[in-house]
């Protein structure tokens, strides 16, 4: 191993084939690593920022809000007081004498304004130092104003952002059960762990709408108070990217007995799959369901396959690498590579489990690299190790691929392309290929130097994938 | 200046940032330094992606990655942790600890730490070069970026410069401005044939070419033998007219070496650029150099050229206190009516700075507003009927509303391509400022026209 990875760490990385599984994650980040991790406060505020009628205060000094202010894709469709970025912005007084009396003006000031229809007040590291009692004055205030206003533990120290998606599972949770739930058919889901980034929820709403099913909350992309409410009574919770609402789905089932389904939207063969997967929860009182699901994949794959398929010619043989912030998207964009002929030799995550990283062992192949809460040095010779084509990430590791001459596609909550769903996979593939066939890579010193462009002649036959997919499914 | 007419407990929209964001700035423009966080791993994350998405720029800040034990404990071995990992990676030649909010409330004593640390640990220090540590105290709940930047220099200097040698060296500090900034400043020194330190010095750090290795650690930066040797400079610059009675860089040099400080405002506009010069002129014992004349020259025939589309243009300017100094004595100069001048900062002396740089010039002067957020801007401008905004891009939602165009300079501006490439000072920067003024006018006045004119 280079000398570029701390001894500590070695264990956070994994080269598959060279040794049998083993990898440690979960771990606090290393200091003086740069960890591209975020905090317990960044978790909460990801998966709680698309409701976008509620207010979000950040109780803390200005940093954390004012970081967060209108920085993610998360569409709404209606109020967007979401996009907003409101702050205590705690004084050096407050930090001496405490900051509950200005929380308590804040929020009463904000809610007087925006008429919200709930407040979540998130704590900061700060907060959670000087010991401000966030429950107390949001109890008092909502007793005050007469709408839902709850604490969100979320001090930036106390963990990493899974903490935070935990925290912010609990908030939620505070919400439901008291919505009126009368119109809700057996026949419905919940959107659980979608962000509606460029608009997504819609397409995948639309899918839903189309195999007969009512969507009854929109759980953490546009977002609404009154949905989440009422969400207790859906008949299915479809949760996606594991890590942010999985607990929400768990604390759903425990109370009400709401059944939960892991599904993801991105590439072809999960978002298929979780369709089928939905249909088939539904079978007993819709037999039809998988019908028409069945056929909307085929009309999605007979527009889709075509498409990609000139792209796929391009970009066989590449090689790209993945660092997103939890594994579960990146099981998905591996497949997604697959399926444009193009290999995945690294792949990592913020936050992945163990069990995240064995699936990520079980389907990539010999060779890649695997690694847990990695950092700028530990990427760039990665990346030039490996001497890939593309990159995936967010805007942290953008600037990484381009000093390095290397091709990149955000998959972050930044991105404004929508990546899900059928449409979802077209773009994806759209995105990589304008990457990586841009001439720009030619002028590049690194691939100057080098000199010719590689050139591969992969073989491009392949059996149909709209028929491959379309037929992938074992009713029963 | 007038006190806000209803003080709003609350922050809607910020119009500054938090104060450690400001010191990795000012180390990000040190040769070899590595800013680093003492605090937990958010902030750090954050601010990385808050000046990448502006400098398209790796920017690197190491964090001490604080727990909840540490919170509890104190943080001094994941600092110490963590200057060890730092040195062992990056070979730095300067580390630059910033605290944050949360280790100024435990009550993490940095400045002791480090001290423990260099005597503890002297074989590590030394086996990776001796890299210097400079800590500076950046606590969020008093000040924000621009604070926390001239701290940072501040510390810079006084925890490295030393009595020394009396050189023929000056000294500039130019306060936040853009990597083009600074290289024409750099520019302009070399043409006066001064020897200059530029510190902090983000021409390159911040705005690196295309290289065939990826640097872990960014070229560029004022050398670190160039800061230690700031001691015996014959004289120092300082930008920043609402610096006055902070301590400062500039201060820090006049306080403990007795060099002569000329402080100025930022140079923005012919007026402020001319007192830059003429202060460049004295220490240089020459004239102006003829290009820069030329510059100078042609600026002043620009702004007879464009002044028909200006006058009287009703322009709300927003951001960091000085660079709003600067802007609005440069619009002043072009018949623009700046009515709001507007920052998140809390000097109390922006008032009277913009008072200076326009008295003379405008009929009444514009409403300033210090300490406030875009909520406060918008109600007060609302009335105001701005044509035309001038700020960073976190602006751009008023404009957006009020129909008017948005010109983006400063930091941070994340909605467009080539911020950092952004020139604000000097004879050129009031040229281009200029054009891009004009233009804006032009064509908002074009869209809105019936006839749509193609000749105007
Ligand atoms: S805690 Fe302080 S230092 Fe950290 S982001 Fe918030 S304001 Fe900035
Ligand atoms: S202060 Fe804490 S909560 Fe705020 S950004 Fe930093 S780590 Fe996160």
């Amino acid at each position: 191993m280079t000398t570029t990875v701390f001894h500590e760490r070695q264990d956070q990385i994994h080269r598959k084939g060279e040794e049998p599984f083993q990898m440690a994650c979960d771990r606090d980040s290393l200091a003086g690593a740069v960890s591209q991790r975020a905090c317990v406060f960044c978790g909460s505020r990801v998966v709680l920022y698309p409701i976008a009628d509620a207010l979000h205060l950040v109780h803390g000094p200005i940093g954390c809000a004012a970081y967060t202010w209108d920085i993610r894709g998360a569409l709404s469709s209606g109020p967007e007081l979401h996009r907003l970025s409101f702050s205590t912005d705690l004084q050096e007084r407050d930090v001496i004498f405490g900051g509950e009396e200005k929380l308590y003006q804040a929020l009463t000031e904000l809610i007087d304004r925006h008429a919200p229809k709930a407040a979540f007040v998130y704590s900061t590291c700060i907060v959670g130092i000087i010991g401000d009692d966030l429950a107390g004055i949001c109890k008092k205030v909502a007793q005050e104003k007469g709408i839902p206003v709850i604490p969100v533990q979320s001090e930036g120290f106390k963990g990493n952002k899974r903490a935070g998606y935990n925290a912010a599972c609990k908030a939620m949770f505070q919400l439901m059960g008291s919505g009126d739930t009368s119109s809700i058919s057996p026949l419905s889901v919940n959107i659980l762990g979608d962000f509606n980034l460029a608009g997504e929820i819609w397409i995948i709403r639309e899918y839903f709408s189309r195999m007969g099913l009512q969507v009854v909350a929109n759980i953490t992309g546009d977002g609404r108070v009154a949905d989440i409410q009422r969400a207790h009574a859906a008949g299915l919770n479809v949760v996606q990217c594991s890590g942010s609402t999985m607990d929400l789905a768990k604390m759903m089932k425990e109370a009400y007995g709401t059944p939960f389904l892991r599904v993801s939207y991105f590439g072809v063969e999960d978002m298929a799959e979780s369709l089928y997967n939905v249909a088939r929860f539904f079978e007993s009182i819709d037999p039809e369901m998988m019908t028409r699901t069945r056929d909307l994949v085929r009309e999605e794959l007979t527009v889709l396959h075509p498409q990609l398929e000139e792209f796929r010619r391009a970009l066989t043989g590449k090689k790209a690498a993945i660092y997103v912030g939890g594994a579960f998207k990146a099981f998905s964009l591996v497949k997604a590579f697959r399926l444009l002929g193009i290999k995945v030799v690294l792949v990592g995550s913020q936050t992945g489990t163990e069990e995240d990283y064995r699936e990520l062992h079980a389907i990539t192949d010999d060779g890649t690299i695997i690694v847990d809460d990695s950092n700028p040095l530990e990427l760039s010779a990665f990346l030039q190790e490996k001497d890939v084509d593309i990159f995936v990430g967010g805007v942290k590791e953008r600037p990484i691929a381009y000093k390095l001459g290397v091709g990149f596609c955000d998959h972050n909550h930044e991105r404004k392309e929508a990546l899900e769903g059928f449409v979802g996979m077209h773009n994806f593939a759209r995105e990589v290929y304008s990457t990586v066939m841009s001439p720009v890579w030619r002028f590049v010193p690194r691939k100057a130097s080098a000199g010719l462009i590689k050139c591969l002649d992969a073989d491009l036959a392949s059996p149909d994938p709209v028929e491959a997919v379309a037929s992938n499914v074992s009713i029963g | 200046m007038r006190a806000k007419p209803q003080p709003y407990v609350s922050t809607t929209n910020a119009c500054k940032l938090c104060k450690p964001l400001g010191a990795c700035l000012a180390f990000r423009g040190m040769e070899g330094a590595v800013p680093f966080l003492h605090g937990s791993q958010g902030c750090a994350t954050y601010m990385r992606r808050y000046v990448i998405s502006h400098f398209r720029e790796p920017m690197d800040i190491a964090s001490s990655s604080l727990g909840e034990k540490h919170a509890v404990y104190g943080g001094g071995p994941n600092l110490k942790l963590g200057l060890k990992n730092v040195m062992a990676k990056y070979q730095p030649g300067l580390i630059g600890i910033a605290t944050t909010c949360l280790t100024e409330t435990i009550g993490d004593d940095v400045p002791m730490l480090v001290k423990e640390f260099v005597r503890d640990f002297p074989e590590v220090i030394q086996e990776h070069g001796s890299p210097a540590l400079v800590s500076v105290s950046t606590p969020s709940y008093s000040g924000t970026h621009m604070e926390g930047f001239h701290a940072a220099v501040a510390a810079a200097v006084a925890q490295l410069a030393a009595q020394g040698l009396p050189h023929d060296g000056i000294a500039l500090f130019p306060g936040f401005v853009s990597p083009a900034d600074t290289r024409y400043l750099k520019e302009i020194l070399a043409d006066f044939e001064l020897q200059a330190t530029v510190l902090p010095d983000i021409s390159l750090t911040l705005d690196a070419p295309a290289l065939v290795e990826y640097e872990t650690l960014p070229s560029g930066g004022t050398p670190i033998p160039a800061i230690r040797a700031l001691g015996g400079s014959r004289a120092a610059i300082e930008f920043g007219r609402t610096l006055e009675g902070q301590s400062s860089a500039g201060k820090v040099l006049h306080d403990r070496f007795s060099t002569p400080l000329h402080a100025l405002g930022m140079p923005i506009g012919l007026r402020e650029t001319d007192a830059f010069f003429s202060v460049l002129e004295a220490l240089s014992g020459r004239g102006t150099p003829v290009n820069h004349e030329l510059e100078r020259g042609r600026l002043i025939d620009a702004y007879v050229d464009g002044h028909k589309y200006l006058f009287g243009a009703r322009a709300v300017v927003y951001g960091e206190e000085d660079l709003v100094t600067g802007l609005t004595a440069f619009l002043a100069e072009i018949g623009v009516r700046p009515v709001l001048c507007a920052s998140g900062g809390r000097s109390g002396r922006l008032a009277e700075a913009i008072r200076d740089v326009t008295q003379d010039l405008l009929p009444e002067p514009p409403l300033v507003r210090e300490g406030v957020d875009f909520y406060d801007i918008a109600e007060e401008a609302e009335a105001l009927e701005p044509e035309i905004l001038i700020g960073n891009s976190k602006g751009y939602h008023l404009a957006r509303k009020w129909g008017v165009p948005i010109i983006r300079v400063g930091f941070p501006i994340h909605d467009r391509f080539g911020g950092h490439r952004t020139l604000h000072l000097g004879y050129r920067g009031a040229q281009s400022l200029l054009d891009r003024i004009v233009n804006a006018r032009l064509e908002a006045k074009q869209e809105a026209s019936p006839v749509g004119y193609s000749y105007i």
